[in-house]
């Protein structure tokens, strides 16, 4: 799901071909579509499958806030701004908060814009959890902006967020 | 069969923060990605992430299909009372693990 | 089935280590110095890094009895035994005139001590008792062995490392040698060290082996992938660790 289907170029690419692999390069239209295939099936999403965007990231933000407003505050997003893989990023939210009982958090939900779907966890705190702050591995499919929202005692949304650049792995692999 | 590694302090005081880490092994297979058959692979995911401290919840997380595979959890407690902290992963296929640290307070 | 009080959790910091040695002549670099703090951290939090659920395993599957023989690798080798075992592999078995990988030397014991069935390749289960083994030398420099039978296959790796091949008319050097340190689209091109493996790979979701690693390489230049069982990945992998010689074993090691 990371890969784009890009080789190993090298940045040199040095000489003409030689006689043998001009020949198999001439046998290598079979081959050539088999590892092309190879490439393109465990990096092509079919058509078929919604992606989440960024309105339908906004849809799903309203579905958890009821359509209350949301103040970019108190929450952050500790989340490495170069990914070198998209399978496993670590993401820690922290939103400051007394966690009281008077004033805690009561939810931390986390959306993002480009995966097939825009949830990515939903956490529940309370009061004894003493520290608004959880730590997990998300998967991101691409270069995205990661939204966190978190839910108050009081009944007010705080957001948080961060962009992230997620690089391609240079050299895909055989599925086979 | 599963696999799991916690991490939990044994021992805490009375009032203290302490941070339970957890592993599990598991695929988190997304339900996006095509097979080498071209057909997508079935969704298999843990679903629900669920923590108990002397049978009271502490915590839990609802998981979607980007949650990494073999996901980590860390999240943070106030020890009150010696006892034992249960940890409760469900998902597709059935899955269902529970695994157990004892922790003494004092 | 967990088994949290065998394997100590500890913060293996090989950043530390590395810092240490910088300042030398050695230029050689582990992949992990070409990886971001975020995944440093990874590796090297026992708690949070994923490779530590197969050492785990692989603890378990030490002590379970198989085979018709119904032996556990534990009935016959103490586990602190496997101290350096995996940063002079591979070798070659008593008996034998060839060298076998850690791989290798785990199905010669599965089929004639366990007499079982041998893993294939890149089983969850062979994996896992790699990784319980090689973790045994965590921190260890790697270190060949000075049997001279091994020279011509240490040989035979080099030329295969140096050897251009595939569509895209590569070889190992032109990539790890001439140009390690450089991007290749975003990435960056390691020295292609083989001191973490088995490997906890984010491109892989799971745990797997150099031979999985050379395969991907070998598909990434668009030339033929040997046969699992073909003698080249033994004879790459001796010629990589002799390049690789004192760098530390990392086993379990977070690659992206």
């Amino acid at each position: 799901m990371s890969g784009n289907g890009t080789s190993c170029h090298p940045e040199r690419s040095e000489g003409p071909l030689k006689p043998q692999e001009r020949s198999l390069a001439a046998l290598g239209m079979t081959r050539r579509r088999t590892v092309l295939s190879g490439a393109l099936a465990i990096t092509v999403v079919p058509l078929s499958t919604a992606s989440a965007t960024p309105d339908a990231m906004a849809a799903v933000v309203k579905e958890v806030t009821g359509g209350a407003a949301v103040r970019e505050a108190r929450v952050k997003l500790d989340i490495p701004p170069l990914v070198e893989n998209g399978n496993a990023v670590p993401l820690t939210v922290s939103v400051e908060s007394p966690m009281t009982e008077a004033d805690h958090v009561k939810a931390i939900h986390v959306f993002n814009e480009k995966n097939p779907q825009p949830h990515v966890f939903d956490a529940r705190l309370r009061p004894l959890n003493g520290k608004a702050e959880i730590a997990t591995r998300i998967k991101l499919n691409d270069s995205q902006r990661v939204l966190a929202i978190a839910e108050l005692s009081t009944g007010e949304f705080v957001s948080g967020s961060a962009d992230v650049i997620v690089t391609l792995a240079a050299c895909v692999e055989d599925p086979s | 069969m599963s696999n799991v590694l916690i991490n939990a302090p044994k021992t805490a005081k009375s009032g203290e923060l302490i941070e339970l880490k957890a592993l599990i092994m598991h695929p988190m297979e997304t339900g996006f990605r095509p097979g080498t058959n071209g057909r997508i692979i079935p969704r298999n995911i843990i679903q629900r992430f669920v923590a108990t401290w002397n049978g009271e919840e502490i915590f839990s997380m609802a998981f979607s299909p980007a949650i990494a595979a073999n996901p980590f959890v860390s999240f943070f407690v106030v020890a009150r009372q010696s006892g034992t902290v249960e940890l409760h992963w469900t998902g597709d296929e059935g899955f269902d693990v529970k695994e157990q640290v004892a922790i003494a307070v004092g | 089935m967990t088994s949290r009080a065998a394997i100590a959790l500890l913060i293996a910091a090989f950043a530390a280590s590395y810092a240490l040695a910088q300042g030398s002549d050695d230029k050689r670099r582990s992949g992990y110095q070409d990886m971001g703090e975020a995944l440093q951290k990874m590796q090297d939090d026992d708690s949070a890094n994923p490779g530590m659920l197969f050492v785990q395993l692989g603890r378990q599957l030490w002590d379970k009895k198989a085979g018709s023989a119904d032996k556990a690798c534990a009935d016959c080798h103490a586990i602190a035994v496997m101290k350096g075992v995996a940063a002079r592999y591979p070798a070659i078995p008593q008996g034998a005139d060839t060298p076998i990988d850690l791989e290798g030397r785990i199905n010669l014991c599965r089929t004639e001590q366990q007499r079982g069935a041998p893993f294939p390749p890149e089983d969850q289960e062979l994996l896992a008792l790699e990784a319980w083994v090689a973790y045994q030398s965590r921190g260890e420099p790697i270190a060949p062995p000075d049997d001279p039978r091994l020279a011509p296959f240490r040989a035979q790796g080099e030329a295969l490392f140096r050897l251009r091949r595939g569509q895209l008319d590569l070889s190992c050097a032109i990539c790890h040698d001439d140009n390690a340190g450089k991007k290749l689209a975003g990435a960056t091109i390691p020295q292609g060290h083989p001191n973490g493996y088995p490997v906890y790979r984010l491109e892989w979701q799971t745990l797997g082996s150099l031979k999985r690693r050379l395969r991907n390489c070998l598909f990434g230049i668009r030339a033929e992938t040997p046969a699992w069982s073909a003698p080249d990945y033994v004879a790459l992998e001796l010629y990589l660790m002799q390049r690789a010689r004192g760098l530390p074993i990392e086993v379990p090691a977070v690659r992206p």
